[in-house]
């Protein structure tokens, strides 16, 4: 008798563990649904939605549905596509975004995301949102213009490093990232080359100083294979933190 | 630093009477607010550190709401309400007018840190409007008289606390009572009602038992007979979403923790909605009686009411009321004699933010967090406050449950329609003789409340608020039901005399002024939305313009994370249905128009050169 549950992705069943999320059993299973604000170590945020799916006539964000024996799950198809691409456009809109000029370039999820999908233009108006940088770390650099508020560097500080270096404030369109320090600048917080939120930017916000281009435009990651094809090999990675900060709740249960 | 450490005095002073709780966050921001008239950077770090979070997330709690300012100090806060019915009674020149008198700029605090004007979301006086906040504190019918008044009072600087009290005076506006707004139960009936329910060997049960709570596993027949009134009664949620009442404690009943608990959501937002408001100032004992029947029913321990920050000069007469019932042993320890029925309710004051009105946002904000929907499941009813199970449900579900605990769920049920039973409390502004409150059976016709409030030549009439459904003349004999026009209480109406597009405008602003920014497909749609109905206003708009609005409206409705985003382009598109011809003649008879506009964008230079004359202007076409 098995004891493997499985539901259907696209009509290839998908074994799931108990607690897995339909993203976290289809990417152990060699199956790529396109996400962004989801990362195989952190507990799932469920924020960017590029990894909508529909099951039945509703959709949802694959990284936070549960995984259940017997769900149908469509997300190969044109019409979750077409959503996907319309959200990355929404991203690339809402800031500055420049891959030519950017040192990330080839080494963003975002960019090779938009190749991946097919984004030809931004599709919606730009916002051209003013957002000054803070090069006051003698060793980071933090550009918001490129932030999609994924808050991976949030949750990695909090629930990797112990720090919360960095929050979110502002509400809606508004909203944006913030260090921790009452002068707002890097250089007045505890960061460290060393911690996992610096590490784990999808995009060119959090820069480390003068390497920029020690790896040169051509033989960067997203260069060498489209980044569905490496997100499976990225996948089966163990939790880097227990979605829990510590020092966040330790204040809350006072 | 002497001042530092006056500051940090009055802050931990302000941290103590809150128990250091870093769930009282936002309660305690809303004191330093008042104290110090803003939020200042020093003080987010000194509250980091008296609370024991980083000051990160204290300044983003801060930078949520938008009662809470961070920028810079004023002594008053002025917020013009700026829902469309306001404007429909002339809100934008009186702010004009007011900012005329004070020399201020609109949203830019004075030179002097006395005085900032600004709009703020519908503050819930759509009856008595244009509505008006002060430092929080309500002010209706403002007009020109009034505001040479508060003018006055600013420039002489005086507390608002010594403010002329006629300024404040809220109006119930009740114009037709039904089984609620006309009940007569006295306080604390209706639970001693649903305690008499359980039978007689039930309350010997928990009287023999240590606790009640006990003898409530032991022998539930008490609880459970409430339980099986109200769903007997087949009641549903009063905020909008309708979900069976019953079920939803049965739910949290049956979910274990550590502890259970009562949520009110008092977070009335939804534009054109009122009715909370009144229920809270004349059926406040109602209210709590409903919630403490909850709480018997699922075995809750402590109860919350979430105010909405617009609200606050209901809190005082609120407190009193809580007190009057612990005296009377409706609160507190032991409750109507049961042993071990220990409840109290505390009030929890919102600071400016629509989306708290969801319930998981709701209880996010409880814990003292910025307002973010959860993501679901778990739901509430399992994993709410701090992680434990938790009932939230509308003012009006409250009053509903007390009078079915009082007077049993089969005469409830056969009130309304066989799908939605019992009445609704509706609140009725915009064009119309007698705005005010109206409760109604289910399945009144939409015609009916029209010839009740006095309308005439009614055009259209936007149900349950932006993000419900706007219904034009040929629909008015559809009915207020959860299976027709499903409503959390709004009825705006609007006459021949308006133009809808306008409508729709103002309520595209408004979602996207208050959509969290968690999802990004709302953050970035509904200011996407925004731009292209102000498109459309200045006469740039094109046909590919309705065709963006509706693709908008497909990718919120499939990817946004709670109901704001799914609902944010419902008063557009309703409108763009019924009403083309006001969105057509705006529209250029051009396929394509450039989102970009040349004179727009010159905007600034003019700005800075103080000029707004023609020859500042790019010349535009004249349309026709």
């Amino acid at each position: 008798m098995s004891d493997t549950q499985t539901f259907l992705l696209d009509g290839e069943e998908i074994p799931f563990a108990p607690g897995q999320t339909v993203i976290q059993a289809a990417l152990a299973a060699g199956h790529y649904i396109p996400h962004l604000c989801y990362h195989p170590e952190f507990k799932p945020h469920g924020s960017c939605k590029v990894c909508t799916v529909k099951v039945g006539n509703r959709t949802a964000a694959s990284c936070t549905l549960p995984a259940q024996a017997g769900l149908e799950v469509e997300s190969a198809s044109d019409e979750m596509n077409d959503l996907r691409r319309t959200l990355v456009q929404m991203l690339f809109a809402e800031g500055n975004h420049f891959c030519p000029s950017c040192e990330k370039s080839g080494n963003c999820a975002l960019q090779a995301l938009g190749y991946d999908l097919g984004v030809m233009t931004a599709g919606f108006r730009h916002l051209f949102p003013d957002r000054p940088v803070d090069a006051s770390h003698p060793d980071l650099l933090l550009d918001f213009n490129r932030c999609i508020l994924c808050e991976l560097c949030v949750r990695a500080s909090c629930e990797v490093d112990g720090k919360c270096v960095f929050a979110l404030s502002g509400r809606g369109i508004d909203k944006h990232l913030i260090v921790n320090a009452p002068s707002g600048r890097l250089e007045d917080t505890d960061v460290a080359l060393t911690d996992k939120a610096v590490q784990v930017c999808p995009v060119g916000v959090i820069l480390k100083k003068r390497v920029g281009f020690a790896q040169p435009i051509g033989a960067r990651r997203y260069d060498a294979s489209p980044i569905s094809a490496q997100a499976l090999a990225d996948a089966p990675r163990a939790p880097a933190g227990d979605g829990r900060c510590a020092a966040c709740e330790e204040a809350e249960e006072k | 630093m002497p001042e530092q450490t006056e500051l940090r005095e009055v802050l931990a002073a302000i941290v103590q009477r809150h128990a250091g709780a870093p769930t009282r966050l936002l309660q305690v921001l809303r004191d330093v607010q008042d104290v110090r008239g803003w939020i200042e950077p020093e003080a987010i770090a000194l509250l980091g550190d008296l609370l024991g979070l980083p000051a990160a997330r204290v300044e983003g709690v801060a930078g949520f709401y938008s009662f809470l300012r961070t920028d810079r100090p004023a002594r008053y806060h002025i917020l013009f309400s700026d829902n469309i019915t306001d404007r429909m009674r002339g809100n934008t020149a009186l702010l004009d007018y007011l900012c005329g008198k004070l020399l201020v700029e609109r949203g830019h605090v004075s030179e002097d840190g006395l005085v900032r004007v600004d709009f703020t979301s519908c503050t819930g006086l759509c009856d008595q409007g244009p509505g008006l906040l002060v430092n929080g504190w309500a002010i209706p019918n403002t007009n020109i008289e009034r505001l040479d008044c508060i003018a006055q009072l600013v420039l002489d600087q005086a507390p608002v606390t010594e403010w002329p009290a006629d300024l404040f005076s809220i109006q119930d506006n009740i114009r037709r009572r039904d089984i609620l707004l006309g009940h007569d139960l006295q306080p604390g009936d209706a639970l001693r009602a649903a305690v008499a329910r359980g039978s007689e060997s039930a309350a010997e049960a928990a009287a023999n038992a240590r606790s009640w709570r006990e003898a409530n596993i032991a022998a539930p027949q008490g609880p459970l007979a409430v339980l099986d009134e109200i769903k007997r009664a087949g009641l549903r949620g009063r905020g909008g979403a309708g979900f069976t009442t019953g079920l939803k404690w049965e739910a949290c009943r049956n979910a274990s923790g550590p502890m259970r608990y009562v949520v009110c959501n008092a977070d009335e937002g939804e534009p054109g909605t009122f009715k909370d408001r009144v229920l809270l100032s004349g059926y406040a004992d109602l209210v709590f009686e409903g919630m403490t029947v909850c709480a018997y029913a699922i075995g809750a321990g402590q109860g919350f009411l979430y105010l909405r920050g617009e609200y606050r000069h209901l809190l005082a007469p609120l407190e009193e009321t809580l007190a009057r019932r612990r005296a009377a042993g409706l609160l507190g320890k032991d409750i109507a004699g049961l042993k071990g029925f220990d409840f109290d309710i505390q009030i929890h004051l919102g600071a400016g933010a629509y989306v708290c009105g969801e319930e998981s946002a709701l209880i996010e904000s409880l814990e003292g967090k910025r307002g973010i929907p959860r993501n679901r499941p778990p739901y509430p009813v399992t994993h709410g406050y701090l992680q434990r199970p938790t009932t939230v449900n509308n003012v009006e579900t409250f009053c509903a449950a007390a009078l079915i605990a009082a007077k049993g769920g089969d005469w409830y049920r056969v009130i309304g329609t066989a799908k939605s039973a019992g009445t609704k409390v509706l609140s009725v502004s915009g064009d119309c003789a007698r705005p005010g409150i109206y409760e109604y059976p289910f399945g009144t016709p939409v015609r009916q409340v029209l010839a009740d409030c006095g309308a005439v030549n009614t055009q259209a009439v936007q149900i349950s608020g932006p993000s419900g459904v706007c219904i034009a003349a040929d629909e008015f004999d559809r009915r207020i039901a959860f299976e027709d026009l499903p409503t959390a209480g709004a009825f705006m109406v609007f006459d021949q005399s308006r133009d809808m597009f306008q409508v729709a405008r103002n309520f595209a602003h408004f979602f996207a002024h208050e959509s969290c920014g968690f999802c990004t497909p709302c953050r970035v749609g509904t200011t996407m939305l925004k731009a292209t109905m102000d498109k459309i206003a200045a006469g740039h708009g094109t046909p590919y313009d309705l065709a963006e609005i509706e693709k908008l409206d497909r990718v919120l409705h499939q990817s946004a994370h709670c109901g704001l985003g799914h609902t944010a382009c419902n008063p557009t598109l309703d409108t763009l249905r019924r009403f083309r011809p006001t969105y057509e003649k705006r529209l250029k008879s051009l396929d394509f128009e450039p989102a970009f506009d040349l004179d727009g964008a010159l905007a600034r230079a003019r700005r800075m050169t103080g000029r707004d004359d023609a020859g500042a202007h790019l010349s535009t076409e004249a349309t026709e």
